[in-house]
């Protein structure tokens, strides 16, 4: 029987791609999808593309295709990558150019039609009212504040680019799981309304699209045998690999000599991860019910993965949009033992009656000690505060105002010499960072499907 | 004894919420986080950082249970502050829990 192995490829921008290397030689895959974008993603490659209009897109395409082709072409593989971002076709341009000067021959296709800063008033025009998916707000209140906005676009336009014979596929903001349920549905011919198998593909892409994640990297468990330190060669982890057969039957494993672990325990952390409602799990193309699900460990890296449930997909797609929301200005400074928190906590008190004193006034200070409660928050225990080797004191500051949040961390550096004892590891005058707000909202599927375009070029 | 004794989790970001994945080893202590991990108590936990409702799932066929801390981190993990800005140590710190078994 038919079965088509996929490949997971990175997880974020700036992940390791050493990983697919080894699905390449040893994981006997035909494809590999590759997760670019994360829901700030677009944010920096805004900022890249104010500076440089042919940027854009994320910079690791073209030196981890570079990479990875021959071995790919070897063995016939295929790669479907949301590393265009804002950009595809300045992807696509940038890696045709890469190829050609290398001589290498591939189908390059580009997906676009995902971008809609430019027609967010002619969608609210048509009847969407484009408001906060969560709170309801009115996008008027940041529509002249929108740096980007993008449909998450499903696996239709991928599936037409693999029929036209496709060899790499660059897109936009679409469903990570759907750059996997593309090759799925293009092999095994699924219908649309098909909806038990489009709730498999949707499981499978959902477990594959954080790259280690989903074969026992950031595996959060505790005690010895149970616990993160049992999983195996963190160094060569593998990435998980996915074989599928046509009635939507998976089984997600790795490739063999691999680090790492897939197993129920691994495979279920990564299955609920960013999941909300886990009955109703909205993508572009399914709606999933995760609550009928199995999962079997078969042993030796194998997990049988069935069962998922489907529901008809929306009338809409989501939209999220990102705002400049304000600055941020921060300062990190250290104390040593003895009294280190108590010294901290003084700088902390001096800092903020200086602010007062001297009119600099912030939306929000927030204040967090490293080493004692910087990740935990206010659930940190701190019953030992008063004999830690060393803390570091973080204060940062929220701000509309740009040289506010400039003016910050010059407040700090005097109190070297002038403030409580020890202090050390000033973090310097850092620059101020941009704050970005979020805005999910819902249109209707068909004013964004109707302007997808699909290209598929020759190198 | 506490959570981090009996179940192992893992938590995401989407905007201004996080969400963390509870899972048990077995049946039976599945049947004890069930009983024990309740709306209320984990408000109580999040107190100071889950500005929302909170809103939990048990999932039988997975020994597990999905939490959504609403209005946790700050608007979202670019607009907070926070070193943990992806509230990626809010699992770890539903580990911390007190349960009676």
């Amino acid at each position: 029987m038919k079965s088509v192995r996929i490949g997971a490829g990175l997880g974020f921008y700036g992940d390791a791609w050493a990983p697919i290397a080894a699905t390449l030689e040893r994981g006997e895959v035909q494809y590999i999808g590759s997760d670019h974008l994360s829901e700030l993603t677009l944010a920096i490659l805004q900022k890249d593309r104010m500076k440089d209009p042919t940027a854009g897109y994320t910079r690791d395409l073209v030196p981890m295709l570079t990479s990875l082709w021959p071995a790919a072409r070897r063995q016939g593989v295929k790669f479907l990558l949301n590393a265009g971002g804002l950009n595809p076709q300045g992807a696509a341009a940038a890696l045709s150019a890469e190829f050609s000067k290398r001589g290498w021959q591939a189908k390059i296709a580009v997906v676009s039609g995902d971008g809609v800063l430019d027609r967010l008033d002619e969608l609210h025009a048509s009847g969407d009212t484009l408001a906060h998916l969560d709170t309801g707000a009115d996008i008027a209140e940041v529509r002249e504040r929108m740096l980007f906005a993008n449909a998450y676009l499903g696996a239709r336009p991928l599936v037409d680019t693999l029929r036209q014979g496709a060899d790499i596929v660059l897109t936009g903001r679409v469903a990570d799981a759907a750059l996997f349920m593309a090759p799925l549905i293009h092999e095994f011919d699924w219908a649309w309304d098909d909806w038990q198998k489009l709730a498999q593909a949707l499981t499978v892409g959902h477990l594959l699209e954080c790259s280690g994640q989903g074969s026992g990297g950031n595996f959060n468990a505790y005690g010895g045998e149970h616990g993160w330190q049992s999983i195996p060669d963190y160094p060569h982890l593998g990435y998980p690999i996915a074989e599928v057969s046509a009635n939507g039957t998976a089984v997600i494993t790795k490739a063999p000599g691999t680090g790492g672990r897939v197993d129920f325990d691994t495979l279920r952390q990564q299955l609920l991860y960013e999941v909300h409602n886990p009955h109703r799990y909205v993508s572009p193309d399914v709606v999933l019910d995760m609550g009928t699900l199995a999962l079997t460990d078969l042993g030796k890296d194998r997990v049988e993965v069935k069962g998922a449930s489907g529901l008809p997909r929306t009338d809409t797609l989501k939209i999220v949009g990102g705002y400049a929301d304000g600055w941020a200005g921060s300062a990190t400074i250290g104390y040593c033992w003895p009294e280190a928190y108590r010294k901290a906590q003084a700088t902390e008190r001096i800092v903020r009656q200086l602010l007062d004193e001297r009119k600099l006034d912030y939306e929000e200070i927030h204040t967090e000690y490293i080493g004692l409660d910087s990740l935990h928050g206010p659930l940190a225990d701190t019953s030992r505060a008063d004999e830690l080797n060393e803390v570091y004191l973080r204060m940062v500051v929220r701000t509309p105002d740009k040289r506010l949040a400039e003016a910050f961390p010059r407040q700090i550096p005097w109190l070297g010499l002038s403030g409580p004892p020890t202090a050390s590891g000033f973090s310097g005058i850092e620059p101020a960072r941009a704050l970005l707000g979020l805005w999910p909202t819902l249109a209707r599927r068909e004013l964004i499907e109707s302007r997808i375009t699909v290209t598929v070029t020759e190198t | 004894m506490r959570l981090v004794d009996i179940a192992h989790a893992r938590s995401g970001d989407k905007g201004d919420r996080a969400d963390i994945g509870l899972f048990a080893r077995n049946a039976a202590d599945y049947a004890v986080i069930k009983r024990e991990v309740t709306v209320q108590r984990i408000a109580e936990h999040f107190k100071g950082i889950a500005e929302g409702p909170v809103e939990l799932w048990p999932l039988d066929n997975l020994w597990a249970i999905k939490i959504v801390l609403n209005g946790a981190l700050q608007g979202n993990a670019a607009r907070s502050l926070r070193s943990d800005n992806l509230g990626k140590c809010l699992a770890a710190a539903l580990l911390r829990m007190e349960i009676e078994t």
